[in-house]
């Protein structure tokens, strides 16, 4: 009978039409400073891939051969970002963030099937410090440094002074090399936006000289869906006065800047920064970039450079005219979430460049990301393509996660430190042979007021370490 | 002597049926018109108005459309009308649903079509509306 038939019709349909969903087309080149950007297309549903998260058992990250991956720290409270402060401590930032309430039908229904692809451990909302004391690779110190914090995030130290980015404001301890307990409470620096905090993750970096921390806030929605009032203040990196905390705006229409490093030598700010959803599974690039003072990224009003989305009304031609294209993509749904630049003791082939972690995608049918790289740079500029250096975080046919990357910190004695915040494991990827002896314990030498997860110190006794790598 | 009436209320919507289906009419024109006011003023909130609005509607067109598949397949009150009635029932909660979908969108990436399939959809709804409430005159015609 024809009404009989008609509702397992609409689920047949709807079933159909989900599957209308634009297959992940040969996309050529999807990383680089030349992406090839296919039009704007969603389904009727939008992709959600969700990797389904499983222990890593025996198994353990992937690295080139000449490197070891070892577990450092275990049972953290979600690790985000990671400082290697002068003396080879290890800071952690730990916690979950934002406030964001469902606003549609459809967040409450994203929100349920997301949360299946993250950990379910409580926010640590806390920094732990990691210690070798002995170099021998093995962190036996696993400490908290400071609690009762509010999802931090960024880390820097500047001088004695060691700050931490909270969702909602950046704070400052007092540090004294080999301390392993915040002295007391922290006092706050600076207020940031946090209203809503649907992307809450504040990254930090500070300048080369120490007098200014630049902070990234990411956008609150993804393409301005709780309304242009919400973005006030938004997508965009401050630069803070370390000394007054006075703020001005950096840079502007960066959706979601989740990681800042300073170059070493040319001192220049860098970003990794995440680009909207849901037009396809070969847009829009995340991208690496330099960011330049009072720079416009483009969002919301468009992509890469010049490429207007049709999502945002009003709509802006004169800011769109005014977009920087950023200089190099990374891929699109990658969700890089860590940078640092490498220095000359992580070996020849990984001298010159950034490493970058990608968290992984959830909005593409074939998942992406999951992984850390290495972007070569030449000249002080990214150069070839991204060489994958620690792998196997993802089953990519069962399409289960065993761990997802977020911050990525240099090592100066030649290790990267990995962040991965769904198994809440500290990975450290020492290159073999070139783990120096600890510098005694309590000391900093030639320690200068810089942001030590950025740039090289002037190392111990020992002899390893060249001097900061100059270009 | 015994007086058998047949069908004294013959065609009438059981109360439950009659609440949701009337119900779900104003909440299809509120999505409507909340769609209206945000290709108008682009003011985010009609957007998240018109989303909820949709899915209520569909909830009580839902249950709505249970109580007619029932209805129908009851052999005693199937009728041609209650049929069509049925069909354009139907066909209004799929025009709904999509709108719902579309309406998942993001800010203006649901628009214009969610606006069109909010008209189409809540036409089809009145449509129901009425011959759902339609009921023929019994008894002795003047």
């Amino acid at each position: 009978m024809t009404m009989f038939l008609r509702l397992p019709a609409i689920a047949m349909a709807a079933a159909a039409l989900a599957a209308c969903n634009p297959a992940p087309q040969p996309v050529e080149r999807q990383y680089g400073t030349e992406p090839e950007l296919p039009q704007p297309h969603r389904g009727v549903l939008p992709n959600m891939t969700i990797s389904t998260p499983v222990a890593w058992g025996d198994s353990q990250p992937v690295a080139p051969a000449g490197f070891t991956v070892r577990a450092i720290a275990t049972d953290l409270g979600i690790p985000r970002q990671t400082l290697v402060l002068p003396n080879g401590d290890i800071l952690v930032a730990e916690g979950r963030g934002g406030y964001a309430k469902p606003l549609k039908p459809k967040d409450v229904i994203a929100g349920i099937i997301k949360s299946r692809g993250t950990t379910s451990v409580p926010s640590g909302n806390r920094v732990t410090l990691l210690r070798d004391a002995d170099g021998d690779g093995t962190y036996e110190l696993q400490t908290v440094f400071a609690e009762d914090l509010d999802a931090p995030y960024g880390l820097a130290l500047v001088g004695d002074d060691l700050f931490v980015a909270n969702q909602d404001a950046v704070v400052r301890f007092d540090y004294q090399p080999g301390q392993t307990r915040a002295s007391g409470e922290p006092e706050t620096l600076v207020e940031l936006p946090s209203e809503i905090n649907h992307h809450w993750t504040k990254a930090m970096t500070a300048s080369a000289d120490g007098r200014f921390l630049y902070v990234g806030i990411g956008s609150n929605s993804n393409i301005t869906e709780r309304g242009m009032t919400a973005e006030a203040d938004r997508a965009v990196v401050w630069q803070i006065d370390v000394a007054t905390g006075m703020h001005r705006t950096y840079a502007t229409g960066l959706r979601n800047p989740t990681a800042l490093a300073i170059q070493p030598g040319s001192g220049q700010l860098w970003a990794v920064v995440n680009e909207r959803d849901e037009i396809g599974p070969d847009l829009v690039p995340d991208y690496l970039t330099s960011v330049q003072d009072g720079g416009f990224y483009g969002w919301p009003y468009s992509y890469w450079g010049s490429n207007v989305d049709d999502r945002v009304r009003p709509q802006d031609p004169e800011k769109v005219a005014s977009a920087i294209t950023p200089d190099y993509a990374l891929g699109s749904h990658v969700a890089a979430l860590g940078l640092d630049f490498s220095e000359p003791v992580m070996g020849p082939e990984f001298t010159d460049g950034a490493f970058v972690g990608m968290h992984g995608s959830w909005n593409r049918a074939e998942p992406v990301g999951y992984k850390v790289v290495f972007v070569p740079f030449r000249d002080g500029r990214p150069a070839g393509d991204p060489v994958d250096f620690l792998t196997g975080f993802l089953d990519q046919e069962a399409k289960q996660a065993r761990g997802r990357p977020v911050g990525v910190t240099v090592d100066p004695r030649g290790a990267l430190i990995v962040a991965d915040d769904l198994s809440n494991t500290i990975w450290r990827v020492s290159r073999d042979g070139a783990t120096p002896a600890m510098p005694a314990m309590g000391t900093a030498p030639g320690e200068s007021p810089q942001d030590q997860a950025t740039d090289a110190p002037d190392m111990d006794a020992s002899g390893q370490t060249e001097a900061a790598p100059t270009e | 002597m015994a007086v058998i009436v047949e069908h004294r209320y013959p065609d009438t919507l059981h109360p439950l049926h009659a609440v949701v289906l009337a119900g779900a009419l104003p909440l299809f024109v509120g999505a409507l018109l909340s769609d209206i006011a945000y290709a108008r003023h682009y003011e985010i909130q009609w957007n998240n108005f018109a989303s909820w609005l949709v899915s209520g509607g569909l909830v009580l067109a839902a249950i709505a459309l249970v109580c007619a598949v029932v209805g129908v397949a009851r052999r005693g009150s199937r009728t041609r009308r209650r049929v069509v009635y049925l069909l354009v029932l139907a066909a209004a909660w799929i025009v709904q649903f999509f709108n719902a979908l579309m309406h998942a969108r993001d800010a203006w990436a649901g628009m214009p079509d969610g606006l069109v399939l909010s008209v189409i959809g809540t036409v089809l709804v009145a449509i129901a509306v009425a011959l759902g409430f339609w009921t023929p005159r019994t008894g002795a015609r003047p």
